[in-house]
Parts: structure tokens; C-alpha cells; sequence
């Protein structure tokens, strides 16, 4: 990802916002009561509470295996929970208003990119218009060159850019983030967090970002949750204002403080 | 030097040569005429079986029934393939006894099918239907479980009805599988064609590579032999372009 294309991404950004003058519908809260789930036997979430206001931008870690996905899941309506339920608005987790973005860019190889985008759309928009909303989005990722191309030819990062675009371009008020850098190198996972924040700023939906990396949680997160049998373990918020500064002593601090928090029961070995 | 030819120019010059040669063999009286008469006989041949309209009619008879069987047989191989890819009641009803039916090799049918059907049509569609089955049913059937489950997932997690679902993500998933199966079931289309025609027909290519056999023309039986090749060539050709078309997207089809 060029310098250039990044900076067109964050003009595109500028205009959208200015552009709907009143801004985007703000995001939606999230209420999660009692939340249980098993598999047989295992019970993965074991009546988990949990409240997010509207517009906030949390980060959800913990060990792997401990019920992350399972969460995100619930939040979407992809799954049903053994007990207990999830509210996003006023309604219970319906697919409609909120996007869930997987790990894998999981793009349709026979689709071109912008086709791919439109994904996100429902199929009743005039197609003139679901195409014009697809390039809005690409543009907002700074990928709008690349609209005609097969996803075969893009790297990884422009596939994860892809799948961002997908998840955006219907607008939605929840948007659920499921390890979605954590595939990429490194300085590809920084421009990434950045365009997340960036967009993330200028749509204000409500966020929920899991991910294994403790510092990409409080570089971009508002709050910070860690899950630990089946519960939240520990609420944080990151008061620290953006932009963020990547090395800020106040996120050192805190990123500290959760690795600690995670490994407490058997030390860090080292 | 190799240069300066064109590159689909270079998989000619072996088969041009060996023609060539064996024409010149023929010429010298190497090959007997009566063994193996000279392409320019064979040619002849054609020349010969076309003014009478034999030839196009033979070429046509042949090719309606090789279609009409595969059309009939790809179609049931397609649809059964599709319904017990997406739907497991159809497939723990179906599957086990058209796998044990498919240990039955088809041309093992033939002396079954003449005593059912005699020398008609019916013979021979029923034979090719039979033949191109198993090829298209059992690759779609791979095709749809082999598409990706994670993409399944994503297009349910955008909302997608399962119609819209088996359009965009199943249907395309499938389709290099697909591929696979028809242009087997091509090869064995054929096959099933020559061997049906050869042993009871009235009309056809192979039906006219019997009667020259009988009247020992040999230039006409391998005329047929030639006419067999090209139609399989053919038929694989039209197969790898509506390949090349539909799989656009696929690594494997892309030019750059
Ligand atoms: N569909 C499923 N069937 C059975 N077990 C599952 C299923 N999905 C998740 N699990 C189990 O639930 C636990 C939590 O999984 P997951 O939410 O994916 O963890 P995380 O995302 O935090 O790594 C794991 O032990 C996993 O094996
Ligand atoms: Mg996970």
C-alpha cells in the first residue's frame, strides 16, 4: 500500500464525511445479558455481561481457545446462545445493521473487486447504484484502482482493504472485527490500523475488535476487555486521546499491565 | 530459429512430418495399399463420400446421437449431482446405489441393451447417457462439497437467500469440478458412440467403417478413424474454451 493510496484513502474519507453534512448514523449500543453458550459438554461463555455505549470502540483479548469468535458470533446472530441474549439497538442480534470482518479476507475468487464489494449490499439497491456505493467504498480504502481486478492478483493487505470496503459499504451502526490483521506482516498490520482508526473516526459506528495483539488493542481501542473463563476478567478503559502515538508511555503502561493480567496465574517464565 | 516460429505452430511440425513420411512411404510402395493406403487416398476418400453427401450425412447421424446422449445423461448426472451436494436426505437415499451401479462397467450393458432396444436410437442414447453419467455426477458432486465452507459462512453472514447463495458462491465454487467431469465424460461420449456403432447400426460413422471393412475398402475405415479423432478434438476444443470463459477468474486461466 502506497503513501499515495493512502492518503487518497484518507481524502475519500474527509469528503464522505462532509458530504452526508448531518454525518452518519451514529452507532448502536450493545447489550449483552447473561450470555451463555456450550458446545456439549463445554461451556465456552458462562453467563457473560457486558454493555458497549454507542459509538465506542472496544478491543476484546485473551487467550486463544478462551471464547473470542464464539462472542463475536452471538453479537452478529450468526449463532444462537444456549442462554442469555444480545442486543444491538433495541432489536436482538440481527444480521441487518451490523458486519461482521473474519480473519480471512474470505473475497469471491470469480468475483472482481468491486463486485466483491457489493456483497454488502442488499441485492434490491438498482445495480447503478450498488456499483456506485462499491467504488465510494473502495475509494475510502484507497483501492478504487484496483476495482476491476480479479482478488487473485491483490496482496494480502488489499484483500483484507477489500473485505474492509465490503464490511463498510452498507453503512453499518456494529461493526464486529474478528482478528482481521492478524494474517498480515507487520508494517502491513500498522497502515491497516491506521485505516481502520481513520474510517472508524469518520463513521463512528460501534466497534468490537478481537485481536492477539495487546498493543494493536490499546493503540486503537477505547476500552479494553479480557476474557477469561467464559467472563470479562477485566474492563479497562485507554484514556490516553488520539491520535495515538505509537510508543506513548501511557499505552506502554496499560499494554503492560494486560500481558501481565493474562499471564498472572503462571508468570510471564521469563 | 525456434524464434521465429509461432508458438502454437510448433506442436504441428511432429504430425505434419509424420504424414508426410508416411505418404512418401506409401508412394514407394513401403506400405501396402491394402494395409494402409496413403493420406492422399484417404483424402481422396473423403472427396470421394462427400460428393455423394454420405459423408455429412454419416458425420451428422453420428454427432446427433452423440449430443443427444450426453444432453440426456449429463443432465441427470448434473442435477443428481447438484441435489446430493446441497441437500444430504437426497444424497443418503441416492448414493449408495448409484455408487454400486457405477462398479457396472457400461459397455458391459451392450448385449443387455440390443436385446432391450435392437439396433434403434434408443440403443445408443441410452449407452452414451449411461456412459457420460457417472463422469458429470460424481465431479459435481466433489465440486459442491469441495466449495469452500468458510465462503459459505461469509455469504451467510451478508444476508444472501439461499437462492442468491447457490448463485454466487456454490454454483461458481463448483464449476472448476465441473469442468472436470464434462470433459472426461466428452472422451467417453465418443468412445461409447464407436463402440455402439460399430456393433449394431444402420447408419453412422462407425456404421460406415462395417460396410467399407466388408467391401475391404480400407482408405474409408480409416477415413472413419480420422473422422472419429477430429470430432473428439473437436468436442474437447469447444469444452477448454467455454473453460476458458467461464473460469476467467481462476489462477490457472489468467494470462498475466
Ligand atoms: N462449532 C463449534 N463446535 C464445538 N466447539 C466449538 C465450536 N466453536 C468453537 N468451539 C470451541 O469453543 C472454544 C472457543 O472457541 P473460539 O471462540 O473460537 O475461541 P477464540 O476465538 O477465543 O480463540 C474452543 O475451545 C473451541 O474448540
Ligand atoms: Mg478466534
Amino acid at each position: 500500500m502506497s503513501t499515495l493510496a493512502l492518503q487518497r484513502a484518507a481524502d475519500a474519507l474527509d469528503l464522505s464525511a462532509r458530504a452526508d453534512a448531518p454525518g452518519p448514523p451514529p452507532g448502536l449500543p450493545v447489550t449483552v445479558r447473561g450470555l451463555r453458550k456450550a458446545f456439549g459438554e463445554t461451556e465456552v461463555l458462562a453467563g457473560l455481561d457486558l454493555h458497549i455505549p454507542a459509538g465506542q470502540f472496544v478491543a476484546v483479548v485473551g487467550k486463544s481457545g478462551c471464547g473470542k469468535s464464539t462472542l463475536l458470533r452471538l453479537m452478529v446472530g450468526l449463532d444462537t446462545p444456549s442462554a442469555g441474549e444480545v442486543r444491538v439497538g433495541s432489536e436482538r442480534a440481527a444480521a441487518r445493521a451490523s458486519r461482521l470482518m473474519f480473519q480471512e479476507p474470505r473475497l469471491l475468487p470469480w468475483a472482481r473487486v468491486v463486485a466483491n464489494v457489493e456483497v454488502g449490499l442488499d441485492p434490491a439497491i438498482p445495480a447503478a447504484q450498488r456499483r456506485e456505493q462499491a467504488l465510494q467504498a473502495l475509494r475510502e480504502v484507497g483501492l478504487d484502482d484496483r476495482a476491476g481486478e480479479w482478488p487473485s492478483v491483490l496482496s494480502g493487505g488489499q484483500k483484507q482493504r477489500v473485505a474492509l470496503a465490503r464490511a463498510l459499504v452498507s453503512r453499518p451502526r456494529f461493526l464486529a472485527l474478528d482478528e482481521p490483521l492478524g494474517a498480515l506482516d507487520a508494517l502491513t498490520r500498522i497502515e491497516m490500523q491506521g485505516l481502520v482508526e481513520r474510517i472508524w473516526t469518520a463513521q463512528r459506528f460501534t466497534a468490537v475488535l478481537v485481536t492477539h495483539d495487546v498493543g494493536e488493542a490499546v493503540a486503537l481501542a477505547d476500552r479494553i476487555l479480557v476474557i477469561d473463563a467464559g467472563r470479562v476478567a477485566l474492563d479497562l478503559p485507554v484514556d490516553v486521546p488520539r491520535p495515538r502515538r505509537r510508543g506513548d508511555p501511557g499505552l506502554a503502561a496499560l499494554e503492560g499491565r494486560i500481558i501481565g493480567h493474562l499471564f498472572n496465574d503462571q508468570g510471564l517464565g521469563i | 530459429m525456434a524464434r521465429h516460429i509461432p508458438q502454437g505452430a510448433i506442436g504441428w511440425l511432429l504430425p505434419v512430418a509424420l504424414v508426410a513420411v508416411w505418404e512418401a512411404a506409401s508412394r514407394l510402395g513401403e506400405i501396402p495399399a491394402n494395409v494402409l493406403p496413403a493420406p492422399s487416398g484417404v483424402v481422396a476418400a473423403a472427396v470421394r463420400l462427400a460428393r455423394t453427401g454420405e459423408l455429412a450425412q454419416n458425420i451428422g447421424v453420428s454427432t446427433l446421437r452423440a449430443l443427444s446422449g450426453f444432453v440426456v445423461g449429463g443432465g441427470i448426472g448434473l442435477a443428481l449431482g447438484l441435489a446430493n451436494g446441497l441437500s444430504s436426505l437426497s444424497e443418503r437415499v441416492t448414493d449408495t446405489t448409484l455408487q454400486m451401479i457405477r462398479n457396472v462397467p457400461h459397455l458391459a450393458m451392450i448385449p443387455l441393451v440390443i436385446l432391450w432396444f435392437g439396433i434403434d436410437e434408443e440403443a445408443k442414447l441410452f449407452l452414451v447417457a449411461l456412459g457420460v453419467f457417472f463422469p458429470i455426477y460424481i465431479n459435481t458432486l466433489h465440486g459442491i462439497r469441495g466449495v469452500d465452507p468458510q465462503l459459505v459462512e461469509m455469504g451467510r453472514v451478508y444476508g444472501m437467500s439461499p437462492a442468491r447463495l447457490f448463485w454466487r458462491v456454490i454454483l461458481p465454487g463448483a464449476l472448476p469440478s465441473i469442468f472436470v467431469g464434462l470433459r472426461y465424460a466428452l472422451g467417453i461420449m465418443w468412445l461409447t458412440l464407436i463402440v455402439a456403432e460399430t456393433i449394431s447400426a444402420s447408419s453412422g460413422i462407425g456404421y460406415m467403417a462395417m460396410q467399407a471393412r466388408e467391401f475391404l475398402l480400407v482408405d474409408v475405415v480409416v477415413l472413419s478413424i480420422v473422422i472419429y479423432a477430429l470430432l473428439g478434438k473437436l468436442a474437447d476444443s469447444v469444452a477448454r474454451l467455454l473453460e476458458r470463459l467461464s473460469l476467467q477468474w481462476h489462477p490457472a486461466f489468467q494470462t498475466r
